[in-house]
């Protein structure tokens, strides 16, 4: 397996470390139900978010199924309009706010804070775990508005639709969300204080990982955006309950406010999504090309820039829904601006792999497809910031291409190098990387069979959120949904190797793919309750390879 | 991997009773507490944002509406109430400089007495409420349209009688009064449906801000009741203050937030003559 050549006074160094017993890593030192169950431990914590949100995906996946089942045919034959309805709400609903937006942060991003800044915990240990009831609070709202009878409303909850005329459980779902994201506001906090005062000794701002930048302008915008989502929402129980206009026109309300609290939080969402994923990108691409990160800095600031155009540029969602043309075109003019420390980071990307010794494991296939995919969903995310061709794409398949894109395409993908890459550290196994890597390239075509065709289908003009269209759009709908079914098989492959391998595989020894960042190098597979045995004391930048024998010998 | 150097320092060291097993120092423990109850209240400003950013539209579309609904605020009970949270504030303040100095006595009996000023506040609020309650401005089902028309009339009506009195003419006319007007009555008018809506919005959004509010004094209740009990047990000391200190600042966010919320609400249409 994996073989590290390192320097062997440093290994002798280093041996003292991870020479462990197996029984004193976090994950073996007490087996009972109660110390996981109020665990304080940011590792354990990691993985109970890891095992619930995985069940959250398995629900929003099988959703999604039965979207791209009844699209199979023109007419409507497998769900009726209403179930259909119901049915693209729980999706997005699950995915975005039980999946997507605690995936990295909530599970790598627990598990590896503390371990890449040399630090025993999180700042707040038991807010963290607080956290991560809320969570488990909020999921079982909303499986109980999903239960009671579903909502019918869309993710985006519009007025008045919402407030007056659905007759779905909106308000249970209300709650759920509201409850649901306190859990990730308390999250977000947790690290950003964790980040500022856990920090070793040596570890400057500049030596951080980048992962950790990532996860930083994350816990920014979870910070400072989602609490506008609670608030809205709780205006938009109050109308509904009361039944007095705040966002009725008919009562005296105003629909297009609640478009722009809404989407002040729900922009800045998909970089809640997006940035931990560019973050791990980073660490995979310099640990699986064995070379220094290229552009240190401006990728680090990259991160900062995009959470903060993040905040500027909501209103692109409301381009057809009613603002002022001049409003329109500043938030056009500010939309494309959101491309540049994109664009930064991906060239900065090829100018760490260029030159490099590439090798091709599990996490970096996994990456490999972020780039392509994250890059094609930025891009097409121009022809949506383009006033004109918005109005010919908006609501259409296009839209919806475009944002699986950058969340299935970028956010999971990334979440999938992530877990992969991280796996050997979190469980002290190593899983079949043949398996692995015909994972990732399973999910990479499925993907694309998908999506791509809905491309061409938003262009021909077939809208979104209709459970029947015209014969003419079928053979594009067949293709998709087709993909669809290859897509769900790359996704059920590692819930079965992945587990197989927690008890079956191969013991991973402390730093498999030579990483070089505090978690491979100063802990062991899987780390000791307190991470580790001496506090660090960093002295160089996160990426050191350049003129180190460090390899990776083989797979 | 040289790069990294193991120091002596281990998280063996000498413990202070007071510091968590992953702080190394007592320092940055408070920094860290102090640094996160500023990113919670960073939170919340963003939080009372939404409806803060909600009242700033409306009050813009419908300003004359908003200037003569906020006349229905009674701003004597808005101002002792203001009076009332800035002296709690001091007691707080106070409260945690005696947590400062090791005085575990009166950090505690300042945080009751700061407990005792918020119930002074929440019991005029009770007060206002019950009026608001009774003379309909309550949204919802109880709101009527009516009522607010009514009294719309009956205001115009007194200021013709002034302006005609100051004339020094005996003779008015007033509009006809209409005994019976339903909510949405057509004969309301669409002007007067508007209006009642738009007077609605703001009594809408003055119950939400200030039960809003009512609730984060609540909350406050609970934790420095919590931490009045320990100051009592004597767990505070000039090495170990920082929960006193957090919920300080918790204690004059909830105050500067009643700051901006009274000239907002209760003295918008103070410049209307009432």
């Amino acid at each position: 397996m994996a073989t590290v050549g390192l320097e062997s006074k440093t290994f002798e160094k280093f041996a003292d470390v991870v020479g462990h017993e197996d029984d004193s890593n976090y994950l073996s030192h007490d087996h009972s139900v109660l110390s996981w169950l109020f665990t304080l431990d940011h590792k354990r914590i990691a993985l109970l978010y890891l095992v619930t949100i995985t069940l959250m995906f398995l629900l929003g996946g099988v959703l999604a199924g039965a979207i791209r089942l009844e699209l199979l045919t023109p007419k409507g034959d497998f769900l009726t309009a209403d179930t259909y309805n119901k049915a693209f709400t729980a999706h997005g609903i699950i995915m975005l706010f039980f999946f997507l937006i605690p995936s990295i942060p909530a599970v790598l991003g627990n598990f590896l804070v503390p371990l890449m800044i040399g630090a025993k915990d999180v700042a707040f240990p038991r807010l963290n775990l607080f956290s991560y009831y809320l969570y488990f609070a909020g999921s079982v709202i909303a499986l109980t508005a999903l239960l009671l009878g579903g909502v019918d409303t869309g993710w985006t909850f519009y007025t008045p639709f919402s407030s007056t005329y659905s007759n779905s459980y909106v308000i249970v779902m209300a709650v759920g969300l509201f409850v649901v994201g306190f859990s990730s506001i308390l999250t977000g906090l947790n690290f950003i204080i964790t980040v500022h005062r856990m920090r070793c000794p040596g570890l400057t701002w500049f030596r951080l990982p980048l992962f950790i930048w990532g996860i930083y302008a994350t816990s920014v915008v979870q910070l400072l955006g989602t609490p506008v989502i609670a608030v809205t929402l709780g205006l938009l129980g109050v109308e509904r309950t009361l039944g007095v206009g705040i966002f009725d026109p008919r009562l005296g309300g105003d629909p297009i406010l609640f478009q722009h609290l809404f989407w002040f939080y729900s922009h800045p969402a998909v970089y809640i999504m997006i940035l931990p994923s560019l973050g791990v990108t980073s660490e995979v691409i310099a640990t699986f090309s064995r070379k220094n990160v290229f552009g240190y800095h401006i990728i680090a600031f990259s991160s900062i820039a995009i959470a903060v155009f993040g905040f500027i540029v909501w209103a692109h969602h409301m381009f057809t829904t009613g603002i002022s043309p001049y409003a329109a075109m500043v938030f056009s003019l500010l939309t494309f601006s959101v491309a540049i420390p994109s664009g930064i980071k991906v060239f900065s990307w090829l100018a760490t792999m260029y030159g490099g010794s590439i090798s091709f494991g599990t996490p970096m296939i996994y990456a490999f497809g972020f780039l392509g995919l994250f890059t094609i969903g930025g891009m097409t995310g121009l022809f949506l910031s383009t006033l004109g061709t918005d109005i010919h794409l908006h609501d259409t398949y296009f839209i919806v291409a475009h944002f699986h894109y950058i969340m299935v395409g970028g956010a999971i993908m990334g979440y999938m190098a992530a877990i992969h890459y991280w796996w050997p550290k979190m469980t002290g196994r190593l899983y079949s990387e043949f398996w692995g890597k015909l994972s990732a390239g399973i999910t990479f075509i499925g993907f694309n069979f998908t999506f791509f065709p809905q491309f061409i289908l938003g262009y021909l003009g077939m809208p979104r959120r209709y459970y029947e269209y015209p014969d003419e759009f079928q053979v594009l709908n067949v293709f998709s949904t087709a993909g669809a079914t290859i897509l769900a098989v790359g996704y059920l492959m590692p819930l079965v190797y992945m587990p197989y391998s927690f008890f079956f595989g191969e013991k991973a020894n402390s730093n498999p793919y030579g990483g070089s960042t505090l978690e491979w190098t100063n802990t062991t597979s899987p780390p000791s309750p307190h991470n580790f045995e001496k506090t660090p004391v960093v002295t160089e930048e996160p990426y050191h390879y350049h003129g180190k024998e460090a390899a990776v010998v083989s797979h | 991997m040289s790069a990294i150097k193991e120091t002596v320092q281990d998280h063996g060291q000498h413990h202070h009773k007071d510091l968590a097993h992953h702080f190394d120092t007592l320092e940055q423990q408070h920094d860290a507490n102090t640094l996160g109850m500023w990113a919670f209240l960073l939170t919340e400003v963003l939080f009372f944002g939404g409806l803060f950013a909600a009242y700033t539209i409306y009050r813009y579309k419908y300003s004359a509406m908003f200037e003569e609904a906020s006349n229905h605020l009674d701003i004597t009970l808005g101002a002792t109430n203001t009076v009332i949270l800035i002296l709690s504030s001091l007691t707080m303040a106070l409260a945690v400089r005696c947590s400062q100095t090791g005085n575990s006595l009166w950090t505690g009996r300042w945080l009751l007495i700061t407990i005792a000023f918020g119930l002074m506040f929440l019991g005029v609020k009770y007060v206002e409420w019950k009026h608001d309650y009774h003379i309909h401005l309550m949204p919802g089902k109880d709101w009527s349209g009516k009522d607010w028309w009514h009294w719309q009339y009956a205001k115009k009506a007194k200021d013709m009688e002034k302006e005609a009195h100051s004339k020094g003419s005996a003779e008015h006319s007033f509009p006809d009064r209409k005994d019976v007007l339903a909510d949405n009555d057509p004969s309301l008018g669409v002007r007067g449906i508007q209006e009642s809506q738009q007077a609605r919005l703001f009594f809408l959004l003055y119950f939400c801000m200030t039960s809003l509010h009512a609730l984060h004094m609540l909350v406050g209740f609970v934790l420095i009741g919590i931490i009045a009990y320990f100051a009592y047990q004597g767990a505070y000391s000039p090495d170990y203050y920082s929960p006193v200190e957090n919920i300080g600042l918790y204690w004059h966010f909830v105050d500067i937030v009643w700051i901006f919320l009274f000239p907002l609400l209760y003295l918008l249409g103070a410049h209307m003559g009432h």
